[in-house]
């Protein structure tokens, strides 16, 4: 297979519910969803509380491209591809830090925080016009957004905003990434980034957030054991309700609703963060009334954002670096006001959770990275995937959550829904097309 | 003629290592209730991440202690991650992986020839993990362990042990074998 040559959608058949594992294991269609896919869509890149001042920055990645995220003088947040414009070089290879400026440490061309270049070797003697410096600054992103503090961007000038990218999605990002008590303070990332390879194709770990409730039997050991915020077995502290929505720009969320009831018990094994928790629920409730029980649980953000918004509180991003291979990064969040004890608290709660690690998140590579080996062989590759669970139970709108909804959390729309706009990128030339 | 400070301390060595070499073969053989018993109640078991850093920031290539880690585990969590493990449905590791720790470089950092009951010293040694699992699945985990060791019932106990592994990024696609 040279190139789908529009025929992506072939290999995607929602309406049957059927995948075809080529599109997980297939060199060709890798490369090809490098070039359609991740040089368009908007990506994740950090938050702002990683660089906070300026000369901050933070060595992050878009797909495959090492970026560099950094606040220039102005308080101005940019993103750079990390690739010196004379021959190459990684101009910045430590992970995080404060610069004046961006040094190349190959041939010394520097960079200022802006991106301008503003250092060349024998400048005075060796170069001559029309050579301008102007012209060879470091590659900017060609849109940027930032978001309740999360940082994304896109290098293609002609994507549509990231308001428009989100469409009703944005409603879960909103509220999920809003400080426990619902109004307009900060979250802030908890120190640094986990950083893993894993054995698999992105896409099955940007599916499984988007709403895969089914694979949830795979984590029973842990839910024996009881790792949760509460004592006793389990993960997390009831969530209510669970209730899918998925949208048509390929993102997913599943959802947790709860009665507005007054009290609410989380955290318990904490009794300073349970009562931060309801002090913040009381102030919840009334910002936002009937409302107030709902938490984005789980999404991905498409493509490869993925998210738990509730417990834990973590930005999953699956950096794809071959059809086989990924990169996972971990993010872990709290509220910029809680106090010390509950982000203490939470930390170790997040890291027994997730991460290579994580008690949960363990059983998840183990499962991706052996359905991904498994549907290698010739064999394997002629059987689709199955995703017909939930077909033909779609709800349709919601009064309440927007989106497309469904009453069954184990439904499959979701991924449907991902996988649909993944082969609409694939096939479509331009962004008329999608 | 060797002193008697010096034979102590030779003899404190040698109970360091026979401790060591007792843990890996606990977790080799894979019995993790008994290897839990080699730690203190009040373990803080640590294993922190590590980062990319400049020379003049060359203290700082670890993440601090109120940073986000790969693990860091009281004994009740400890305890946990071997319940899950006796599950027999913790599919990370189930079906079992093979595990081999060689231990090395052992020096007991703290200026004593002995430990009387409730004291505590500090001691380094090196750590060479391999583990293989299914086929073709192999992790080679090479590190440090930074370990306060205190004499606890007349044994020796681990009270507190910090894991430094030689990746920032981490190779491995998860971390369900004890370091």
């Amino acid at each position: 297979m040279k190139s789908l040559n529009g025929s992506a959608r072939a290999l995607v058949d929602t309406t049957a519910g059927e995948i075809s594992r080529e599109i997980y294991v297939n060199d060709d269609i890798y490369r090809e969803e490098q070039e359609r896919l991740f040089a368009r869509a908007w990506l994740f890149v950090g938050h702002e509380s990683q660089v906070p001042n300026a000369g901050d920055f933070l060595v992050s990645r878009m797909g495959e491209e090492s970026v560099i995220l950094t606040r220039d003088r102005a308080g101005k947040v940019h993103v750079f591809l990390n690739s010196c414009r004379h021959r190459g070089m990684k101009v910045c290879r430590y992970d995080d830090g404060n610069t004046k400026s961006f040094v190349c440490p190959y041939h010394a061309w520097s960079y200022d925080l802006d991106g301008r270049l503003i250092g060349v070797q024998d400048f005075e003697n060796s170069y001559r016009p029309p050579f301008d410096r102007t012209d060879w600054g470091l590659v900017e992103v060609a849109q940027l957004a930032i978001f309740r503090g999360t940082i994304w961007a896109t290098w293609d000038k002609d994507a549509p905003s990231f308001d428009d990218y989100l469409g009703e999605a944005r409603f879960a990002l909103d509220l999920g990434l809003r400080p426990w008590d619902g109004g307009d303070g900060e979250t802030e990332v908890l120190g640094s980034i986990q950083k893993w390879i894993v054995p698999c194709n992105w896409k099955l770990i940007a599916e499984n957030f988007a709403g895969d409730a089914l694979h949830v039997v795979s984590h029973r050991s842990v839910d024996m054991v009881g790792i949760g915020p509460t004592q006793g077995p389990g993960r997390r502290d009831d969530y209510g309700r669970p209730h899918l929505a998925a949208y048509p720009g390929g993102h997913g969320v599943n959802y947790g609703i709860t009665p507005p009831v007054k009290e609410r018990s989380n955290y318990t094994a904490s009794p300073v963060t349970a009562a931060y928790f309801q002090r913040c629920w009381e102030k919840r409730l009334a910002r936002l009334g009937d409302k107030a029980g709902i938490v984005p649980l789980i999404g991905t953000i498409f493509p490869n954002t993925s998210f738990h918004l509730q417990q834990p509180r973590t930005i999953l991003v699956s950096h794809p670096r071959g059809a086989c291979e990924t990169e996972m990064w971990r993010i872990y969040l709290v509220d910029k006001e809680a106090p010390e004890e509950a982000k203490r608290f939470l930390r170790l709660y997040y890291i027994r959770y997730s991460g290579p690690a994580g008690m949960t998140e363990q059983d998840d590579m183990e499962n991706w990275s052996y359905a991904t080996s498994a549907s290698r062989g010739r064999i394997a590759r002629r059987y689709p995937y199955n995703y017909k669970s939930g077909l033909g139970t779609e709800a349709g709108r919601d009064p309440v959550i927007p989106g497309f909804a469904t009453p069954r959390n184990t439904s499959e729309q979701n991924p449907r829904i991902l996988y649909k706009r993944w082969a609409e990128y694939m096939d479509a030339e331009d962004w008329s097309a999608l | 003629m060797i002193d008697a400070n010096r034979a102590a301390y030779l003899s404190l060595l040698r109970e360091v290592e026979d401790l060591y070499y007792a843990e890996a073969d606990l977790l080799d053989e894979r019995h993790y209730a008994a290897w839990l018993d080699l730690f203190t109640d009040d373990i803080f078991y640590w294993m922190p991440m590590r980062k990319n850093v400049p020379w003049e920031a060359r203290d700082q290539d670890t993440t601090s202690e109120d940073d986000i880690a790969w693990i860091e585990d009281d004994k009740a969590t400890l305890t946990k991650r071997v319940r899950q493990l006796e599950t027999g449905i913790h599919w990370a590791e189930e079906p079992l992986s093979r595990v081999s720790h060689l231990i090395t470089n052992i020096r007991i950092v703290d200026p004593v020839h002995e430990l009387r009951e409730g004291e505590a010293m500090r001691v380094k040694c090196r750590f060479f993990v391999y583990r293989n699992r299914l086929e073709t699945e192999t992790d080679t985990l090479v590190g440090r362990r930074e370990d306060t060791l205190r004499r606890d019932g007349g044994t020796l106990k681990i009270a507190r042990r910090k894991i430094l592994i030689e990746q920032s990024v981490l190779l491995a696609k998860n971390l369900t074998v004890f370091l």
